[in-house]
């Protein structure tokens, strides 16, 4: 009997793995479908929109003030960076300028967010990498920075302290001492978590060359933050257009050249370096005076004008029942939060109530270029590839 | 400066409906039937190069003739600049997709569809992605009431997890205080 040798291949179909919701290394409520050929990742779907809570929806029933905590809870590890884009929404709308010692404040508790952040960005990366010591070590380190969210706003995470029109209330007394001291003892405690990683040889076979992103496909799939940078372009809204204090700082943005994990590992442990130092900065030159604006219709009157002014009394009243009002306008606020660019595109309708309030979420931006990125890799870097985009889903879900 | 005077005088050349800059962001608005065209020249032509699309929202203006308004962010790292598209229609009409000009495109305008259900054509991939597997109706409609239409419980009898119409103990209060 002849066969034909076209005849003797069989027509082989793709293997379909369903990865998460409920993986640890998911980061969350991630439901990704694989595609796999062998080991090999053909074609990654992630199905998000497991943790949606209709914050956008929510928020357009909410005055502006009652809309702020909601953003905490948006990526609930770098709570006041989101915060922060938003009051900078609102009072660029209200036109709204706020004291020299408030943009110092939200400097500071910007960039300890930035350090929460990647503390717990590079602890899981290791943990799902397999290795656990970095994450207990940046877990401990994470407890002290929280311990400084809850005393100047009683909670250690949702913290709604930054506010349109300032910061909700002045720094307790000691707190920069103690910022300080934790700035110097901090150095000491990221090298011994670049030690244990950096050079380790496991570490390194797991992230070199894995999830590669060129510069251009960075750009073109609208990736921002610590995953452009990694892939080489010195992009960071901290310098290129500055807000706040920040052009008054030194500071410089480390890029990597690569793009690969292991680069933005690097990118994140150096941004971090940074981050010390513009707080060490910003301790130097943070004035005294105010911490919220003096217009009492936008930010709540203090405690002591009200037993003196009666119009502090009014604004008071009105602030508390039916909020502040708006003009009709639209603006995009956005910032450098520690996953990348934060974005609240904010329409108004002349109410107390804002009209839109759109969030760009960085996350939402780095998920969607997930099939590009894990396709080729084994299916193990599809770990490795979800750690290193920094994944939170309060934020891609919404 | 110099920059921004060079590309005001440039977007006279394309069929922009009106332009006008507010807070310092310039917003051009067009028409729909141009904007695949409006895109391709802002993405390649060199004096622009905005070649990364930042976010691209939806906004519900109930009672108008042109009830959605979509609204394109683009960036160009090139020349630190940013720029706002928008384009306006109505309930009945569908809008091009963008995918062949920038890839990032398809989630957002997922989203979009999700939640408002504007349809664009062309989109490789057009499934709803925040919503619930099934969920009917666009929640961030204005029309589309905070509460929705349908709550999930799981339902000890039947050991699955069901849905019901929603029925709220109290009524969601709005203290509206127009003065």
């Amino acid at each position: 009997m002849l066969l034909k040798k076209k005849e003797l291949f069989k027509q082989l179909k793709n293997f379909t793995l369903n990865f998460g919701p409920q993986h640890p290394a998911a980061h969350g409520v991630l439901r990704l479908v694989l595609e796999l050929n062998g080991e090999i990742v053909e074609r990654a779907d992630p199905h998000i929109g497991l943790l949606h809570r209709g914050t956008e929806k929510l928020i357009e029933y909410k005055t502006y003030t009652q809309a702020l905590p909601y953003f905490d809870r948006l990526d609930y590890v770098s709570m006041m960076a989101q915060e922060h884009t938003y009051s900078l929404a609102v009072e660029k709308i209200g036109r709204l300028q706020i004291p020299q010692r408030a943009k110092f404040i939200r400097v500071i508790f910007c960039e300890i967010t930035r350090i929460l952040n990647h503390l717990l960005a590079v602890g899981c990366h290791a943990l799902d990498v397999g290795a656990m010591t970095p994450f207990l070590w940046s877990f401990e380190e994470r407890e002290k920075l929280m311990e400084f969210y809850e005393r100047v706003s009683g909670a250690r995470l949702h913290a709604a302290y930054i506010r349109p029109g300032g910061v909700s209330a002045d720094l307790p007394i000691g707190i920069l001492d103690d910022i300080f001291i934790f700035c110097n003892s901090f150095i000491d405690r990221l090298a011994e978590v670049e030690e244990m990683l950096t050079t380790n040889r496991i570490w390194k076979e797991r992230l070199i060359d894995i999830g590669i992103v060129s510069a251009e496909s960075a750009v073109s799939w609208g990736f921002s933050g610590v995953m452009l940078r990694g892939s080489g372009i010195p992009w960071d809204l901290r310098k290129q257009q500055p807000y706040e204090v920040y052009n008054e700082l030194s500071f410089s943005i480390p890029v990597g050249t690569g793009g690969d994990c292991y680069d933005r590992y690097l990118v994140r442990i150096e941004e971090m370096r940074q981050s010390v130092n513009i707080v060490l900065e910003c301790l130097q030159k943070i004035p005294c005076g105010p911490v919220k604006s003096s217009d009492t219709k936008i930010s709540i009157a203090s405690r002591s004008e009200l037993k003196n002014s009666m119009e502090a009394v009014i604004h008071h009243f009105k602030f508390c029942t039916e909020g502040f009002i708006l003009p009709s306008g639209e603006t995009y606020a956005f910032t450098e939060a520690p996953k990348g660019e934060f974005g609240v595109y904010l329409v108004t309708s002349g109410t107390e109530k804002p009209y839109r309030c759109k969030i760009r979420a960085p996350g939402f931006a780095h998920l969607q270029g997930l099939n590009y990125m894990v396709q080729g890799h084994m299916i193990a870097d599809v770990v490795t590839i979800i750690g290193t985009q920094d994944i939170v889903f309060g934020e891609v879900d919404r | 400066m110099l920059l921004s005077n060079k590309f005001l005088n440039l977007t006279n050349y394309l069929p922009i409906l009106l332009k006008f800059s507010y807070f310092k962001e310039q917003i051009l608005i067009i028409n729909k039937s141009v904007l695949l065209f409006v895109l391709q020249n802002f993405k390649l032509n060199s004096l622009f190069q905005f070649n990364s699309l930042v976010c691209i929202s939806g906004v519900d203006l109930l009672g108008l003739k042109y009830r959605f308004c979509v609204v394109y962010e683009l960036l160009s790292f090139c020349f630190n600049l940013r720029i706002r598209l928008k384009v306006f229609l109505n309930e009945f009409s569908t809008l091009c997709s963008i995918s062949d000009i920038f890839v990032n495109c398809v989630w957002w305008e997922r989203e979009i569809w999700d939640l408002f259900g504007l349809f664009f054509e062309n989109n490789p991939d057009l499934r709803r992605i925040l919503t619930d597997y099934g969920f009917e109706g666009f929640p961030l409609r204005k029309d589309f009431p905070l509460s929705g239409f349908y709550g999930v419980f799981y339902s000890n009898v039947h050991k699955i997890v069901v849905e019901e119409p929603v029925s709220l103990s109290q009524e969601y209060r709005s203290f509206l205080i127009n003065n």
